[in-house]
């Protein structure tokens, strides 16, 4: 081709986006408040567990208050507190996020499919779903877990499922206004299949709500991790997990045992803090 | 029409010196430096220019409406003799209340979606004290002056039951309400049909000289500012360039840059065979304060030494003009950016074969139960290496016959599709896809955001061209500076280009295969008009090497004159007018097309137009009879109403549709395109 008018301007500020947004993350004080929390959580889930014996017990020292010894004190059995809040973190951030995980990457494939495929398969899934959403999402995970039988595998699967609906709601609701895009015309006229034009073509746009819910429900899970657990059907002893320890504990704090509960629901609530501060900092950029 | 500056106590706009800049990522960007203006009482002022000029930043500063991060940095402003930018917030208040008032550009955008209009309204009367009945009776009464029917059915509606055209009719009804000093106009046409664009130039025109308020325009469509405007600035990157009556800068510019910006307009009546457009090579600044001298020195054909020096000043050059250009008497022989001569000098043959036949074509949608007949019975041709214009107002059926060409929707059954004297498979899954592409009117919903542009036309080179690995790329790369996409783009993302460099990739990717058809669905409408010249002359172009068809579909009826070979006029669905581009200019017209063309604005267009009442009727009852039967102002009679007249053929390849003898329409009505120079 030969032609030689003009060449066309340099746009103004020609940069990267993707790193505008990590930038603006990382000046987000919510995020950064988040991310220490729940880094210094993973950090004691990761290494610090391995300096601290949450097991150990000491019989004639049980129930003693906080002191130099036992910063948190210990419980009915003599075990130090400090530790099993320590250790209680490995459970808890394993099991939340895998649950949180696939409850988003079913979600979102099942929202793109109600989303792309409008007509008789968006309407019949969409009741389904809203049907779903009005059922109490811990009563539905607790009468799965009394059904099936608890562990860390079925915690996950029963905390996944119930948020998927969620998720297939949001996503959906972001690929309708996709889908009506040019350039998913302009990807039907290359002959793209169904799924190429979902996963490849809508599905990197439908990012950002994506981020935002997969953050905000995990912080959604960790709580009812801990509510499952505290209810006796989430994880099991001998894990020192917050909800269980909670549950073990409560009915001593009529007896003025305080700190045997104190520090694993103040536990608890740092992390869901921690993770839902990331979730109004990543909000935030996402917009 | 103002000569001279109006006596002082005449001037109801003074900017004196007025810089503004925002802040951006901590450092201030300067986007209007020293801009000095007035406009008289009565007055109308165009202040024109490309995006990125500062125009809606003069209007938004005027009202101290400027965003967040947007400041006065110095100068004074005043209205009516009083410092805008001293004003006190309920001083201010007030100003806006009862002295000036704003038009933008999206009316949806001025009306609380959640009021009524009547109440809406309303209040504009209530805020200066009218009472709560007073303030209902004037609201009725100034609906009605700004032409819309049925007020009292108008005032109980929402905004979003309105079309554009109503709501910004409503919009200028409320800025004109109440007996304004000032009026600031940004772009209040853009987006609406011509017809409608010019019922509310005309609102606007009467209104003002029945008051004689003072009105700032802006706007990028030369050929609006002209039929407006008694006296025009000039923007380009913050800085007033040239300024004086608009006929005479329309006329006879003094600055490289105006020149440019009219030399971009297809002329009156010329076409792609004819000349190349010209363009103004190079980009704005990204940091104006960085440029020394000139500010427009790096894009201006004529800089000399002293231009990369000294910045000249605003250069008085008698009867009000003036130019801010060291060589302002050579401006008007400024060298063209491009070379003159076409692309093409000859026409299809009209012996060859049609590439492209339509038959007896339609589409019926259905509205909850009803039918809705979105195109019917349309039959056209096509040939190779030709171009089919496409007009009508927005609700025509332009969009669903490109979308039916490129198989997207499948047409009623009954109609034929014909490429190559083939059978075209009403579905994409069934076609040889390569053949017919598009160009997307909108390069940002076009091109997918996530993918980067090698991603983009590689994935169409891999499916349209059949390439893979090296011959693939070595194909991109041909591709790419075929559309004069600079290489380091590749790796670039849609929302990192300009607009004219978005549309590039989209050309760039209809054309991965060898399309026979491409459908061009108004691809330069987005554009400012130097990129548009670009995209024009790249199109005309890669159609005389590829020797490949355009269905060119646009509302600007100067470019499809320039692009096209043949046009077709659609209205409601039907085919009221096609025939060879020049003929369909110089008439006889069909009375819609008549309409159309005299809808375009221009410096004498005023005085022979024809007016349309009312908005195209909905598809779902449509007229009986002819369907231009309800607003044609050249109806013979009660044949009209009840029989719909035949396409039939007035010369050789010349067919309209209409009961009017040949001999009874007219020829040749107003300004055809734009601005003449």
């Amino acid at each position: 081709m030969s032609t030689i008018s003009t060449a066309e301007p340099e746009p103004a500020g020609f940069r990267q986006p993707r790193f505008e947004r990590t930038r603006l993350l990382l000046r987000s004080p919510a995020f950064l408040c988040g991310m220490a929390i729940l880094l210094f959580w993973v950090f004691c889930a990761t290494v610090g567990q391995s300096y601290v014996d949450p097991l150990g017990d000491d019989i004639l020292n049980a129930l003693a208050p906080p002191s130099a010894d036992h910063w948190f004190g210990t419980d009915q059995l003599g075990r130090d507190l400090f530790a099993r809040v320590i250790a209680g973190a490995r459970d808890i951030l394993v099991v939340a996020p895998l649950a949180t995980v696939l409850g988003v990457v079913l979600g979102t494939t099942l929202g793109l499919v109600m989303g792309f495929f409008p007509g008789p398969i968006d309407d019949i899934v969409s009741r389904v779903v809203e049907a779903v959403l009005a059922l109490p999402l811990l009563i539905v995970a607790l009468i799965a877990l009394t059904a099936l039988g608890t562990s860390n595998l079925t915690v996950i699967v029963a905390i996944g499922l119930s948020f998927t609906p969620l998720i297939a709601r949001t996503v959906r609701a972001a690929v309708l206004t996709e889908r009506n895009l040019d350039y998913v015309a302009a990807a039907r006229l290359r002959g793209e299949n169904a799924l190429h034009i979902m996963f490849v073509e809508i599905l990197p746009n439908v990012l950002p709500p994506i981020v935002v819910e997969l953050t905000v429900r995990l912080g959604y899970a960790i709580f009812t991790v801990a509510t499952l657990s505290f209810l006796g059907v989430g994880l099991q002893p001998p894990s020192s997990d917050w909800g269980l320890a909670i549950s073990e504990n409560y009915a001593l704090i009529g007896g003025g045992y305080w700190w045997t509960v104190l520090f694993d629901a103040l536990a608890i609530a740092s992390l869901v803090i921690g993770v839902n501060l990331i979730a109004d900092g990543v909000a935030g950029v996402a917009e | 029409m103002t000569r001279e500056p109006p006596p002082a106590d005449e001037i109801a706009l003074r900017v004196e010196n007025l810089d503004v800049a925002y802040r951006v990522r901590g450092r201030d960007r300067s986007v209007l430096r020293g801009l000095d203006l007035q406009i008289g009482r009565g007055e109308t002022y165009g202040l024109v220019g490309e995006s990125g000029c500062g125009k809606s930043t003069a209007a938004m500063a005027v009202m101290r409406y400027l965003p967040r991060n947007g400041r006065i940095t110095a100068g004074r402003i005043l209205i009516d003799g009083h410092d805008v930018t001293l004003m006190p917030d309920e001083a201010l208040r007030r100003l806006r209340e009862r002295s000036v008032s704003m038009v933008y550009q999206d009316p949806g955008r001025a009306l609380n979606p959640s009021i009524r209009i009547g109440p809406q309204v309303a209040e504009v009367f209530t805020l200066v004290g009218a009472s709560e009945s007073e303030a209902q009776t004037r609201t009725l009464d100034v609906l009605r002056r700004v032409r819309i029917t049925d007020p009292e059915r108008v005032m109980e509606r929402y905004p979003h039951q309105l079309s554009g055209g109503m709501q910004q009719r409503v919009v200028i009804a409320m800025a004109l309400a109440v007996e304004r000093k000032l009026i600031i106009l940004d772009e209040p046409t853009t987006g609406l049909d011509a017809t409608v664009e010019a019922e509310v130039l005309d609102l606007i025109e009467a209104l003002r000289a029945e008051h004689s308020t003072s009105v700032l325009f802006i706007g990028h469509n030369l050929g609006v500012i002209a039929r407006m405007c008694s006296r025009v600035g000039v923007l380009y990157a913050g800085r007033l360039v040239e300024e004086g009556p608009t006929r005479e800068i329309f006329a006879e510019p003094r600055h490289p840059y105006t020149v440019g910006l009219l030399r971009c307009l297809p002329r009156r009546g010329t076409s792609r065979l004819d000349e190349r457009l010209d363009t103004i090579p190079g980009f704005l600044p990204a940091s104006p304060m960085a440029v020394s001298g000139c500010i427009f020195h790096p894009r201006c054909a004529m800089a000399q030494d002293i231009c990369r020096q000294t910045e000249p000043p605003l250069i008085g050059l008698g009867g009000g003009r003036s130019s801010r250009c060291h060589f302002h008497a050579d401006a008007p022989h400024l060298p063209r950016s491009t070379r003159p001569d076409p692309a093409v000098r000859s026409a299809v043959s009209e012996a060859d074969a049609p590439l492209l036949r339509v038959e007896d074509l339609g589409k019926t949608f259905d509205s909850g139960g009803h039918p809705v007949h979105a195109l019917r019975d349309i039959s056209l041709h096509l040939r190779s290496g030709e171009t089919l214009g496409l007009v009508g107002e927005s609700g025509s059926g332009k969009t669903t016959l490109a979308r039916i060409l490129l198989g997207l929707i499948p047409p009623d059954s009954g109609s034929r599709l014909l490429l190559d004297a083939e059978s075209l498979p009403p579905l994409p899954a069934r076609r040889n896809l390569d053949a017919v592409q598009i160009v997307f009117q909108n390069p940002d919903s076009a091109l997918n955001r996530a993918h980067t542009v090698r991603r983009i036309i590689g994935r169409a080179l891999e499916r349209l061209a059949k390439l893979r690995g090296r011959p693939m790329q070595e194909r991109m790369l041909q591709l790419t500076h075929g559309v004069q996409l600079a290489d380091r783009y590749l790796s670039a993302k849609p929302r990192q280009l300009s607009g004219g460099l978005k549309q590039r990739v989209a050309i760039a990717r209809a054309f991965a295969g060898t399309p026979k058809l491409v459908v061009c669905d108004e691809p330069t409408s987005a554009l400012d008009v130097s990129v548009q010249a670009a995209i024009l002359n790249l199109l005309a172009d890669l159609q005389a090497e590829r020797h490949t068809s355009y269905l060119f579909i646009s509302h600007d009826l100067g470019v499809v004159r320039y692009l096209s070979d043949r046009i077709a006029v659609l209205y409601l669905g039907r085919l009221m007018e096609v025939g060879p581009a020049e003929r369909v200019f110089r008439g006889p017209h069909h009375p819609y097309t008549e309409a159309l063309l005299s809808a375009v604005p221009g410096p004498d267009g005023t005085s022979r137009r024809v007016i349309l009442k009312g908005e195209i009727p909905s598809a779902v009852r449509p007229p009986t009879g002819c369907a231009f039967h309800t607003r044609c102002p050249r109806r013979i009679g009660p044949i009209c109403d009840t029989e719909e007249p035949p396409l039939s053929e007035r010369d050789a390849g010349h067919a309209i549709r209409c009961h009017l003898a040949t001999v009874e329409m007219r020829r040749e009505t107003t300004g055809a395109a734009g601005v003449p120079v």
